[in-house]
């Protein structure tokens, strides 16, 4: 029983419980009733569809511990050996993303770009380091120059005073 | 040595003085180094977008400033997020707001902790004016009419208008206190959308701006009944206002722009004389006449104290529906 | 006979050298705007429309109708090649079109997308010219309780969507309609599912946000995991003998695309509905009267040509109200109203009648930018598809870079962003444990116009339930609708029945 609480499946079914329980929470911040003449509160829509989708998803909990281990479950969740490579990514992602707008995004991507190409990719480095350089300038000519968007700078917008003047 | 000493310092002088003449005249001359948001308080496409682009592609096309205007729609919870994202970016130049009454109602309804009055004003472009429609089959071609027509629906009088708590409800609720009548408010997304809805008979009245419902007007689909402006509009033949049949109601979206607090001066002037040569420009003039909007032009200080009359009587007119 | 003339007279402007090569220039940019996941037609016009206050009006019309169609057959690329929908209206052509890519079909699916584009684009062009006038009051019939029927049709032509798992389905369903109400609801003017106070969600969560997440990040984290088991290399060419039987196998989808077409018309000429629910429409008709449904959504080509044929026809279906009634059905409808209020031109009933060049001029220009798009299109397919042979990591930072940017360019929020990557990790997880992605996307698509128009419905009839089924229009949807839904039933029960008969 025990064990088959711990499934990967029943542990996502519980964790979508607890995030309808959640929500159901939220919602109740507006009236979720029904007002005779002007139909439902603004907390009911969100909140009636929670509901549905904790009963959902207790269901998918119960099923998935009644049907107890079998030989299907055991196979593991994640393919051997490549957690640790998706774990990587998503934590370079994060770093890249909190970078931003610290040190803009012309410095975050580019560093995001040569070790995700370099390091995590192994290509060589004329592939990484070329397609690392030309990125930063074809985003700017994309969406600054051409489609008038500014990208976070941070501490590197004086840096792009020059640039600014030039191009606009 | 001495000779030399005294050149130098001459010339040092000379360029201290030439420093000292230079600064102010280039601080004065205060201008954007990046690109400037032009963030609109309202979703893609409506009223207060179309306007920012406009002006948008006025500075562009009469080249009025250096840098160019961007404009980025920062509409969610009817201005909230702009609201804060202005008082986030408090001291920053590069950054002017496009406002509409909601830059009023919305920190009075919303507790976001933003006080208007500590933005920089800049200048008032327009006012968008109001008017009372129904649909053309109704046969109402009166306010007594109309009113009569709202008295025996009992309560069931479909009026459509722009979210709850936003200009329309008010001019709604305006309505209501003056004539001692009862809608039924159904709240719709944007003013183009009210107007059609109108026009296919699946409400019964709206408040929109004449600028939303003239063309359905001229064919034949809705008729306005009066004006909530003190004079009649040029725009609007035959029309009479509100005053002229004995209720002084008023009321209109005012359309300015702000800029987060914090501003130097020259930061303030520059974007104020920048807006006055907006407002000069002949594509202006006409668009404004066509579109029934008036364009008295008032700035900083007296805009900051219009701002918060207007705040005032939006908070008296917000608690007396509630 | 006026009408030809006055057609003919368009033809005449918008084949002039200047004219053909603002139409060039105007349909690539387009493609590329609508190719790149994040940004669609709308940011094409939004930038754009400036510029064509400088040129002659003629011109300006002729560009932004290339830019339009450029976007609109853009939208298809990313889909295709990369599995992220590049706009809302393109979500359906990933189901179909992405397993095709993986089976080394990319090429044949993006010749389908193209051909299937300028199949939905000519004949809602040609139903637009012939009836143009009398169709504009059809939009007006729609009313709140109309808009919500509609939409609950667009939902279950989809129910057969979600796979096999029904609770999962709907938690998935659930979800995107609880995340649809974040924001400010509309009726009561309260703010409301603001997570943490956060200032971002004010703005509700918008579908591409979702979308770039689910599908962008969360499709590499899938990849890169899968990596070794199975290597992705999708090896693709494009030759001309594989060109002209692509065209052959698009021809015998004839019956899909004219469904497609006419639907995609008639749905997106209502300013409530537009591109998304008629492709999505459209892609649930295929697959519900197709011979074998249980091969869409594996790499059937039909469901690549269903939404893409609907799409394109609902995107001319859409300027029809914005110009014979001034109602914009979209938001880039909105900017090109806008751009013709600054041009001096009234958009109204009395455009037709006052302005019947300019009008004619940009029906004209429809009908040369949706040629030149497919031209265009199909000549660069073999670089799309060349693209796809780069290698794996060098794709896959691609694919990051391009979610991260074009997640925060339509409204340049950091917030949209974060979004995006929990987005990203939460749907690579659940999609692991078989919760179906596509309704969560569509629901949160459909979400805000099916509770705003019910509610609204609600309060004109003074909370009478009864509203949406005794107004014809709305009740016919209705009636529509639970005929969609019990259909895949009623297959499944005969598919039951023989299976225990033999």
């Amino acid at each position: 029983m025990i064990k088959s609480v711990m499934k990967p499946e029943s542990l996502i079914a519980l964790a979508l419980m607890g995030f309808s329980a959640y929500l159901m929470w939220h919602a109740t911040v507006l009236p979720i009733g029904w007002d005779g003449a002007r139909g439902p509160g603004g907390g009911a829509f969100p909140f009636w569809l929670s509901m549905i989708m904790f009963v959902a998803s207790s269901g998918i909990f119960l099923r998935s511990v009644l049907a107890g281990v079998r030989p299907a479950d055991l196979t593991p969740f994640f393919e051997p050996g490549m957690l640790g490579q998706v774990l990587a990514v998503v934590l370079a992602l994060g770093v890249t993303i909190l970078l931003m707008p610290i040190l803009g995004a012309y410095v975050a991507i580019p560093l995001f770009m040569l070790w995700y190409l370099r390091f995590f990719g192994r290509n060589g480095w004329t592939v990484s380091l070329s397609l690392t350089l030309i990125t930063p300038v074809v985003l700017f000519f994309f969406f600054e120059v051409a489609l008038l968007i500014l990208l976070p700078k941070g501490i590197t917008e004086p840096l792009f005073f020059p640039l600014y003047a030039m191009f606009f | 040595m001495e000779k030399n000493l005294t050149r130098r310092s001459v010339f040092g002088l000379a360029a201290a003085a030439s420093l000292a003449l230079a600064v102010p005249a280039q601080a004065s001359d205060w201008q954007p180094n990046r690109p400037v948001e032009m963030v609109i308080m309202a979703g893609q496409g409506g009223g207060a977008d179309r306007l920012a682009r406009l002006f948008q592609s006025i500075i562009q096309q009469e080249r009025l400033a250096r840098m160019p205007f961007m404009p980025v729609n920062k509409g969610g919870g009817s201005g909230a997020e702009g609201l804060r994202y202005l008082k986030d970016n408090h001291g920053n130049p590069t950054i002017i707001m496009a406002t509409l009454n909601s830059y009023f109602t919305t920190p009075i309804q919303t507790d976001l902790g933003v006080d208007i009055e500590e933005f920089t004003p800049l200048a008032r472009m327009a006012v968008d004016t109001f008017a009372l429609w129904v649909n053309a089959d109704s046969g109402i071609e009166t306010l007594d009419q109309y009113i009569e027509a709202v008295k025996a629906a009992d309560g069931a009088w479909r009026m459509g208008g722009t979210g709850s708590g936003q200009e329309d409800s008010l001019v709604t609720a305006l309505l209501e206190r003056e004539f001692g009548i009862r809608h039924t408010y159904v709240p719709m997304g944007g003013g183009g959308e009210v107007a059609t809805q109108l026009a296919g008979g699946h409400i019964d009245s709206t408040v929109n701006n004449p600028s939303e419902a003239i063309s359905l007007w001229q064919a034949g689909r809705v008729r306005p009944i009066a004006l909530l402006t003190p004079e009649r509009l040029e725009s609007m033949p035959g029309v009479p206002t509100f005053a002229e049949l004995g209720t002084p109601l008023e009321y209109y979206m005012q359309r300015s722009f702000v800029a987060p607090g914090g501003l130097t001066e020259e930061q303030q002037t520059y974007y104020i004389d920048l807006l006055r040569a907006l407002s000069e420009t002949e594509v202006w003039r006409n668009y404004a006449a066509e579109q029934a909007l008036m364009t008295d032009f008032i700035y900083g200080d007296e805009l900051q104290a219009y701002f918060l009359s207007e705040r005032e009587m939006h908070r008296e007119l917000l608690a007396s529906i509630e | 006979m006026e009408i030809l003339s006055l057609l003919g007279q368009g033809f005449a402007t918008s084949l002039m050298p200047l004219n053909i090569g603002i139409v060039i220039v105007g349909v690539t940019l387009g493609l590329f705007i609508g190719a790149m996941p994040g940004l669609g037609s709308v940011n094409g016009v939004a930038i754009v429309l400036p510029l064509t206050f400088i040129v002659p009006p003629a011109s300006a019309i002729i560009f932004l109708a290339a830019l339009y169609y450029g976007a609109m057959y853009g939208g298809a690329i990313s889909s295709i090649l990369l599995g992220i929908p590049g706009s809302s209206t393109a979500v359906a052509t990933t189901f179909d079109g992405r397993p095709m890519a993986q089976q080394g079909k990319a090429g044949l699916a993006l010749i389908a997308a193209a051909g299937a584009s300028f199949v939905g684009g000519t004949i809602s062009v040609i139903l637009f010219t012939l009836f143009a006038a009398p169709l504009a009051d059809l939009a007006l019939k729609f009313g709140p309780a109309e808009n919500f029927a509609l939409v609950l049709l667009a939902f279950t032509t989809f129910v057969g969507l979600g796979g096999d798992d029904t609770l999962k389905t709907i938690v998935m369903i659930c979800l995107g309609l609880v995340l649809s109400t974040v924001g400010l609801d509309l009726i009561t003017g309260q703010p409301r599912m603001v997570f943490f106070d956060m200032p971002g969600f004010y703005a509700g969560i918008s579908f591409l946000v979702l979308a770039i997440g689910v599908y962008g990040i969360g499709e590499v984290l899938w990849t890169l995991e899968k990596s070794r088991v199975a290597p992705t290399v999708t090896t693709a060419k494009v030759t001309y003998s594989e060109l002209r039987s692509a065209f052959r196998t698009l021809a015998r989808t004839w019956k899909t695309m004219s469904v497609g077409s006419v639907l995609g018309f008639f749905v997106g000429m209502l300013p409530a509905a537009g591109a998304t629910p008629a492709s999505l429409m459209a892609y649930g008709i295929a697959k519900s009267t197709s011979k074998d449904p249980d091969s869409f959504g594996k790499g059937n080509i039909e469901g690549v040509v269903a939404p893409e044929t609907a799409n394109n026809a609902a995107s001319t279906g859409s300027l029809l109200p914005m110009l014979s009634l001034g109602i914009p059905g979209s938001p880039t409808t909105a900017l090109l109203l806008g751009g013709m209020v600054m041009w001096g031109l009234t958009p109204g009933p009395m455009l037709f009648a006052e302005q019947a060049d300019f009008v004619w001029g940009l029906i004209s220009s429809l009908y040369t930018a949706n040629l030149a798009a497919v031209l265009i299109n199909l000549a660069l397919i073999p670089l799309f598809v060349w693209a796809l042979k780069t290698p794996f990591s060098v794709l896959c930072t691609v694919v990051l870079v391009l979610c991260i940017v074009g997640g925060f360019a339509p409204d340049q929020r950091m917030h949209d962003v974060w979004l995006i990557f929990v987005f990203g990790i939460v749907g690579y997880l659940l999609r692991k444990a078989d919760y179906p992605m596509a309704p969560l996307v569509l629901a949160l698509v459909l979400g805000p116009v099916m509770e705003q128009s019910f509610r609204q419905a609600l309060i004109a009839a003074q909370g009478d339930v009864t509203t949406f089924v005794t107004r014809p229009l709305s009740g016919t949807f209705v009636a529509l609708a639970a005929v969609f839904f019990l259909l895949p039933l009623l297959s499944k029960l005969r598919k039951a029945r023989q299976v225990t008969a033999s």
